[in-house]
């Protein structure tokens, strides 16, 4: 039966590894992504065999309303809610791989034999009820902030970021404890602390930080899968596990890279916190009205969109898709400039966009588009800010500075669709909106999406 | 202990690989790639379905069931939401 397990096992590693492959390529994604799917039933059918296993009815309970509910989130779930969605996944994984490596220290207490269990197992156990902990309840509140349950902006105590090292502290201090004694108190402790350390943690990140904290947390759901495979000597976890925590290390890199800063800065600098950055003087903004927009789009010969989280909120997608059907009938070239970080998740422009049906080779990267920027005769920022602010080419003093942005104003005009003149969310101001090639239409990013259509249509 | 050396191996390995295969994604599928991953990383179910079948406390098989519960929510959630979204990434 062993052997069943084990053979099963293996063809599961493979089908997850190859799923992963396919999922980096947009031809090949959705059988990667099915790939996977048959991976994990394999796993688990594989697994019923397994000779510990004597009743089914918890087990079938279990997979029903996990199933039920999984499938009722997943069908349900708004394109523009995806952030929050991927984060509370997270978060319930880390939780399962918490509580299956907990379990295994429950059975040896209650059994008596704890002494059986090595160093090195006693060990596993904590790390992986440490790193499951802290993914459940940073997920929690990155699920908390991004469906707008909590503020979106950094939440500091006073010495925050020495309250979190010093509950990392208590935390690998309890595991320690633990390997050493396998004493049941210290990992009730040790799951307390884990706990506090990853809201204490995730508090104070920033809304636009979020998508470099998800794919963080992707990451830890994969190490804490990994960990309790080397609890259970499971070579399926181990491998599953660790190939999740290397992509999701792998994209929070990108997403760091793409606001110059490391991890551990985004981790512990609560950009946002405060204002800085205001701009001194008089300064006027120019600001338009739907019909005036429509001209200018309709004469032009090429247009870019910049969407950012504002489109997200105002669910403007749809609108947008529109506006490009309405403007490619009178000839105007229309293109998407995405920037990595525009929105709260990795590619949260791209999926808003591709279920508004905008083909994808419409979406340009930040270095692709960057270049063509002094030769486009129109601009349209959607709902985005930082990652449009000249400051971080040239304002040393901002805490924006050496962040590649996009770089609108270089186009000949720059239209910006916002609600009212509040700084972005690092609280920095932003000297686009001054500029005299850039006019403000102020309203709802749908609204007037639509009334600008309207008008379009009436020329 | 060649057990808990194996074990590093395949780890190890796994990381190389994990770097390997998805060092160059195209931004477009970063959150399907995310999203599906993290339905992967819910491979931890294996053991949960062992702690909830297994004679045992009824403690313990609470943990295991409530354990199965998240695990499949994980799973089922990820993988459909993943489909749902891949769906609507299309050529013209």
């Amino acid at each position: 039966m062993e052997t069943i397990i084990q053979i099963g096992y293996l063809l599961a590693s493979v089908l997850f590894i190859v799923a992963i492959k396919l999922l980096s390529s947009p031809r090949t994604a959705r059988q990667g992504n099915a790939l996977g799917a048959v991976g994990m039933l394999l796993g688990v059918i594989a697994t019923l065999f397994h000779k510990g296993i004597v009743r089914y009815e918890w087990i079938a309970l279990g997979l029903a309303i996990g199933t039920a509910l999984g499938a009722w989130l997943a069908l349900r779930v708004k394109m523009t809610a995806m952030p929050q969605m991927v984060a509370i996944l997270n978060g319930f994984g880390g939780a399962a791989s918490a509580l299956v490596a907990g379990a295994e220290a429950g059975r040896a207490w209650i059994s008596g034999d704890i002494a059986a269990l090595s160093f090195f197992s006693l060990t596993t156990i904590g790390l992986s009820v440490l790193i499951g902990a802290v993914t459940f309840s940073g997920s929690l509140i990155a699920f908390a902030k991004l469906q707008e349950l909590m503020t979106g902006r950094p939440i500091v105590l006073p010495a925050h970021h020495y309250q979190s090292l010093l509950l990392l502290l208590g935390s690998v201090g309890a595991l320690a404890f633990f390997s050493g004694t396998s004493d049941s108190l210290s990992l009730y402790g040790l799951s307390i602390l884990s706990l506090l350390l990853g809201f204490w943690i995730t508090l104070p990140i920033g809304g636009a930080d979020m998508p470099v904290i998800v794919a963080f947390l992707n990451s830890l759901s994969g190490l804490a899968a990994a960990a309790t495979g080397f609890v259970l000597q499971n070579y399926l976890l181990i491998i599953a596990g660790t190939l999740v925590g290397a992509s999701g290390l792998i994209l929070t890199q990108i997403m760091s890279k793409a606001m110059n800063r490391s991890l551990w800065n985004v981790l512990f600098s609560a950009v946002g916190s405060g204002g800085t950055g205001a701009l001194t003087g008089d300064r006027t903004v120019r600001s338009t009205t739907a019909e005036d927009v429509a001209l200018l789009l309709s004469y032009a010969k090429n247009v870019v969109v910049v969407p950012g989280y504002g489109m997200a909120v105002a669910q403007a997608q749809h609108a947008v898709k529109k506006l490009m059907d309405a403007l490619e009938e009178q000839g105007v070239e229309m293109r998407f400039a995405i920037h990595p970080v525009a929105g709260r998740m990795p590619g949260h422009m791209n999926v808003l966009l591709a279920e508004a049906d905008v083909p994808y080779e419409k979406l340009l990267e930040m270095e692709r588009i960057n270049p063509d920027f002094p030769q486009v005769d129109v601009v349209l920022v959607i709902g985005a800010n930082d990652v449009v602010n000249p400051a971080a080419r040239k304002d040393t003093s901002s805490p924006l500075y050496g962040m590649p942005i996009l770089d609108v104003d270089k186009a000949k005009t720059v239209i910006v669709l916002k609600r009212s003149m509040s700084p972005g969310f690092a609280g920095v101001e932003n000297e686009l909106f001054y500029q005299s090639n850039t006019y403000m239409l102020f309203g709802d990013a749908k609204k007037s999406i639509e009334a600008v259509i309207q008008a379009i249509k009436e020329l | 202990m060649t057990e808990i050396l194996f074990s590093f191996f395949v780890f190890t390995l796994a990381a190389f690989l994990g770097f390997e295969l998805i060092s160059k994604v195209p931004p477009t599928l970063h959150t399907p790639l995310m999203s599906g991953s993290n339905a992967i990383s819910g491979v931890t179910i294996v053991g949960a379905l062992v702690v909830a079948g297994e004679a045992s406390t009824p403690i313990l098989t609470g943990v295991g069931t409530l354990a199965v519960i998240l695990a499949t929510l994980n799973v089922v959630g990820g993988f459909l939401v993943t489909d749902r979204m891949l769906r609507m990434f299309k050529r013209k």
